[in-house]
Formats: C-alpha cells, sequence, structure tokens
C-alpha cells in the first residue's frame, strides 16, 4: 500500500492513500500534535469531503477499532503458510475459572505448548502479555499452536 | 500626572475597541485587518477624533509589530521547509512574481511615482497574507485537499522573495546609487543564503541559545535576540524585518513552535497597533481620489492571483475545480502588504498618494480575499451546470 506523505509548509503533514473504491483517505497531522481525519469526495478528488478533528485519544480509540481485527487476520494468514501451526481466539468467560487470574496462572505454555500473542478487550489489542497480565471475563485470547495444543487450551480455560 | 491618565485612558479605549472590532470581524468571517485600518483611519489626521499624548508608544510599538510579524512568519517554516519548498515551486512561484508585481509596477508608473514607487506597489501587490490564507483554508477544511500544498508552496515561495525584496527596497527608499543598491542585493542574497545553510546545519545551536524551560526567560530571549538582531540589522540597513525573520527561520524544531506559542498574543497585540498606526497616519480624505485606481487593481490582481493558482495547481496534475480553488485561497492581501506600504511612507521617498491608495487595496483584498475562497467553488459549480444545461437544451 502506497501512503503519500505530503509536507504542509507552516502546518504539519498530510499522509493518504487511494483506496480501491478511488477515494483518498488519510489524516493531516498538525505541528501541535493535532490530527484531522480526511476523507475525499467523490465526485472531486482533490477536495474532502469531511475533515474530522480528532484528539489523540480519539485517534487510539480508531486505530484500535480498524486494528484489532486486523492483527488476528494478519496472524492466521501468516501462521497458514506453516503447516502444523494455527491461530485461534479462545474467550475467557465471564466468571470462569480464569476470570480475574492471570495467564501466568493458567500454565497454558508448560501444559498445552500453546502460545498467547494478544488478549483483545473492548476492542484494544494487548500484545504479547506477560505472565502476570490479569484477564477480564470476556477477554479474546488470540492463540499460536498445532491443533493439538489448541484443543487442549480451549479445554483447560472452558472447564470450571 | 494627568498627562498620564488621559494616555492610559486613550491607549485602553483603543485596544478596547480594536477587541469589539476583531470579534466583530471574525464572527463574520472576515480577518481583523482592515477594520483595524479602518478604525486608524477614524482616528488621527482628519479623523473624527484626533488623539494625542500616545504617539510615543504606539509609534515604538508599531515597530515592535512588524518584527514580531515577520519574525513569527519565520518561525512558521523551518529552513527545511523553505528549500524544498523552493525547489518544488519556483515555477509557480515566478509566474506568481511576475503576474502580481507587474500590475502594482505599472499603477504606479502611470501615476508618476517613479522607479522607487513602482517597486513599492509591486511588492505589496504581488505578496500574498499568507495570516489570512492559512486562517481561510483552516476555517474551510481544506488542508486535506490536494491542492492546499501547491496554495501553501507558493506562499512559501513569496516569503522566500520577501527576504530578498526588502533588504533592496530599505536600501533604495534610503536612497543609495546604484552601485550601493547591487551591493545591498549581494549582501542581501550572501545574507539568505548564509542564514538558510546555518539553519539548516546548525538550527540547533541557535535554537539552544533561547531556548529556556521557564517561560518567561524563553519569552524574554526570544524578545531579545529578535530586538537585537532587528536593530542591528537595521543600523546595517538591511531592514529590521529581514533580521527578525531570518532569526525566525533559524530557531526551529520544538523551539519554533514554543516561541510561536509565546510570541502570538504579542504580535497580535503589537500588529494589530502597527495596522493602527498606518491607518492613523492616512489621511482618510486622500482615500476617495485613489478609490477607482484601488478598485481597478484589486480587479486585475484577484485575476493575477486566481491565473497563478490556476497554473500552480495545473503544474501538479490538479483538476479544474481545485485549480480554481487553489487561485481564489491566494487571492488575499494583508499584513505583508501593509508592512511595505509602511516601510516606504516612513522613509518619505515616495509620493503621498501611496499610502492612500495601500490602504484603500489592502482594505478591498483583505475582506475580498476570503469570500472568494468561500464562493469560488459554489460559483463554478453553479456556472458548469448552467453550461450543461444550455447545451442539453441546444440538443433538444
Amino acid at each position: 500500500m502506497h501512503v503519500e506523505v505530503t509536507p504542509l509548509p507552516g502546518i504539519g503533514t498530510r499522509q493518504d492513500f487511494q483506496t480501491r473504491s478511488g477515494r483518498r483517505i488519510g489524516i493531516v497531522s498538525y505541528r501541535d500534535g493535532r490530527y484531522d481525519l480526511i476523507v475525499s469526495k467523490t465526485d472531486d478528488p482533490d477536495a474532502c469531503v469531511a475533515s474530522i478533528p480528532l484528539s489523540p485519544e480519539e485517534i487510539s480509540t480508531l486505530a484500535s477499532l480498524l486494528g484489532a481485527p486486523q492483527l488476528v487476520n494478519h496472524l492466521e494468514r501468516q501462521h497458514a503458510e506453516v503447516s502444523g501451526i494455527s491461530t485461534a481466539h479462545l474467550p475467557i468467560a465471564p466468571g470462569s475459572r480464569f476470570d480475574g487470574r492471570t495467564l501466568g496462572d493458567t500454565e497454558l505454555r508448560t501444559r498445552t505448548g500453546v502460545s498467547v500473542v494478544a488478549v483483545m478487550r473492548a476492542a484494544t489489542a494487548h500484545p504479547s502479555p506477560t505472565p502476570d497480565f490479569r484477564f477480564a471475563g470476556g477477554d479474546l485470547l488470540v492463540v499460536v499452536g498445532t491443533p493439538d495444543g489448541i484443543s487442549k487450551a480451549a479445554e483447560r480455560l472452558d472447564r470450571g | 500626572m494627568h498627562n498620564v491618565a488621559l494616555s492610559l485612558i486613550e491607549l485602553g479605549a483603543v485596544f478596547f475597541g480594536l477587541g469589539l472590532l476583531g470579534r466583530l470581524a471574525w464572527k463574520i468571517g472576515i480577518s481583523p485587518i482592515p477594520l483595524y485600518l479602518v478604525g486608524g483611519l477614524a482616528f488621527g489626521h482628519g479623523g473624527v477624533l484626533p488623539l494625542n499624548g500616545i504617539e510615543g508608544f504606539t509609534e515604538i510599538s508599531a515597530e515592535l509589530g512588524v518584527v514580531l510579524l515577520l519574525l513569527l512568519l519565520g518561525l512558521e517554516y523551518s529552513a527545511a521547509e523553505l528549500v524544498t519548498g523552493l525547489r518544488r515551486s519556483w515555477s509557480a512561484g515566478l509566474i506568481d512574481l511576475v503576474l502580481n508585481a507587474l500590475p502594482g509596477a505599472v499603477v504606479a508608473l502611470m501615476l508618476g511615482w517613479g522607479p522607487i514607487g513602482a517597486l513599492v506597489m509591486a511588492g505589496v501587490t504581488y505578496i500574498s497574507s499568507s495570516g489570512i490564507v492559512a486562517k481561510v483554508l483552516g476555517d474551510l477544511g481544506r488542508l486535506g485537499n490536494r491542492e492546499t500544498p501547491v496554495v501553501l508552496s507558493v506562499l512559501v515561495f513569496e516569503d522566500l522573495a520577501m527576504a530578498v525584496y526588502l533588504p533592496i527596497l530599505t536600501a533604495l527608499l534610503a536612497g543609495v546609487s546604484f552601485v550601493g543598491g547591487l551591493t545591498t542585493v549581494g549582501i542581501a542574497l550572501v545574507t539568505v543564503t548564509v542564514v538558510l545553510v546555518v539553519a539548516l546545519r546548525f538550527g540547533r545551536f541557535v535554537s539552544a541559545l533561547v531556548d529556556s524551560p521557564e517561560p518567561e526567560v524563553f519569552l524574554l530571549r526570544v524578545l531579545g535576540a529578535a530586538l537585537l538582531v532587528a536593530g542591528v540589522s537595521s543600523q546595517l540597513q538591511v531592514s529590521a524585518a529581514v533580521g527578525a525573520f531570518l532569526l525566525g527561520i533559524a530557531i526551529s524544531g520544538s523551539t519554533a513552535e514554543n516561541a510561536t506559542r509565546l510570541l502570538e498574543p504579542l504580535r497580535d497585540l503589537f500588529a494589530a497597533v502597527f495596522f493602527v498606526v498606518f491607518g492613523l497616519n492616512t489621511d482618510p480624505k486622500a482615500i476617495p481620489p485613489v478609490l477607482g485606481v484601488a478598485i481597478a487593481l484589486a480587479l486585475v490582481t484577484t485575476a493575477t492571483k486566481m491565473l497563478t493558482g490556476w497554473f500552480a495547481a495545473k503544474l501538479q496534475g490538479i483538476a479544474r475545480l481545485g485549480r480554481l480553488r487553489a487561485g481564489a485561497a491566494l487571492v488575499a492581501r494583508g499584513e505583508f502588504s501593509i508592512v511595505i506600504a509602511g516601510l516606504a511612507v516612513a522613509s518619505g521617498a515616495v509620493d503621498q498618494g501611496l499610502a492612500p491608495l495601500a490602504t484603500a487595496y489592502v482594505l478591498l483584498m483583505a475582506v475580498f480575499g476570503p469570500v472568494a475562497a468561500r464562493v469560488v467553488e459554489p460559483m463554478a459549480r453553479w456556472a458548469w451546470s448552467l453550461r450543461q444545461r444550455r447545451l442539453a437544451g441546444a440538443e433538444s
């Protein structure tokens, strides 16, 4: 994907790219740290139909909304090429055995050989969680391992 | 004691009045500059209510206003942006220079103001108001548009042109000979190049010299450095404004951002005084005789800026509507036209009619510029739909 970076002297930079449908999407980042989300018009691709000011907080929310499903897809694509390894999402059901416990408590790696590469919580990805990462009900674990290991891990998380 | 009290009352009234005018201007969506000028016209020479006793203050404040205007202009662009801007937009910049300096020069020559008057008026009609343009582009949500970098790089070119133009103008206004003028041109070009190179390579040292974590220390250092450089360059006849501008370019990075944030309110205050003083020194009765010329000049230079934007945007592969938007965005003239006219008037080397003409011209262009930027797109769409309807009507 080609992202065009255009300096805006005295203001900041514009970074945008062309979507397959012919629209231009991107951001204007100001020198003082503000951002505008920009979307081009359909009938006049030079102009913008919207230029929406976003705070850094809003930017990161938008980024994680778009980025979370992307991460799983990306992992699946990557591991699809390695035979014998698969990726899965395993939920932590509210009130289940590991709700409120840490990743270390599950002993997933020692018992099943499965690695937790990320935890999705409220549309935010927490990549590479450490053993002291504490789960909450509704978390979705992105795991990588052998199909056998993954079914054992699912069983272990479900039980109780 | 009585005099001090009176001066305070007068100053207070002036600032408060400017505040009201500024509020009104932003409310109706135009730049406050024309209203400040009108405010100045209303007082002072031949105005309805002459002010006395605050000339000492307003005079030095107006000078400060010019220095701050140019310092912040320099702070706005980093040296790297100036160099890439120059590389990218020199052809568009040259078109801009020729198309927009010519009308002013021709009018001055026709009025018999001589070559110096022509040079002054060329500057007045050439330079767009980067303040008004940037504000209008932001307000209209056009920063993400494809033609906006084109507009901004034309402004960058104009600012660099100013760095060369102002020292030459200052020298000529001071009445130096042709050879002396050439020397000044040489000095100006060398200085600008040296400052750009220094800013590119050693910008952080210049920044470190003025930077400080405490806001008040920082403010005093930046302002002190600016006035020192402005004063010294004025002594060397390179124009105080250019000294401040070059210092602004040399200060870079986060130091420049912080300096901008600190100095902006000061600039707004002193620049407002500068516009008022310019208005004060202009006799309102002198405006009606030059109004016709000013209107003609406004019409012609609106067309030439539209052409400039059209060509500049076309070079970057922008479609017709975008080219029109780029042209209209550039129409506004403002602070720097008045700075140039102010230098000329202060030197006394130009015709009496120049100040009223420049005032009337900037009044027209500062009001009309933002309006043009706003209406160009709806008008173009309307015109196209009208033509299409007519074509459809002709076919049926």
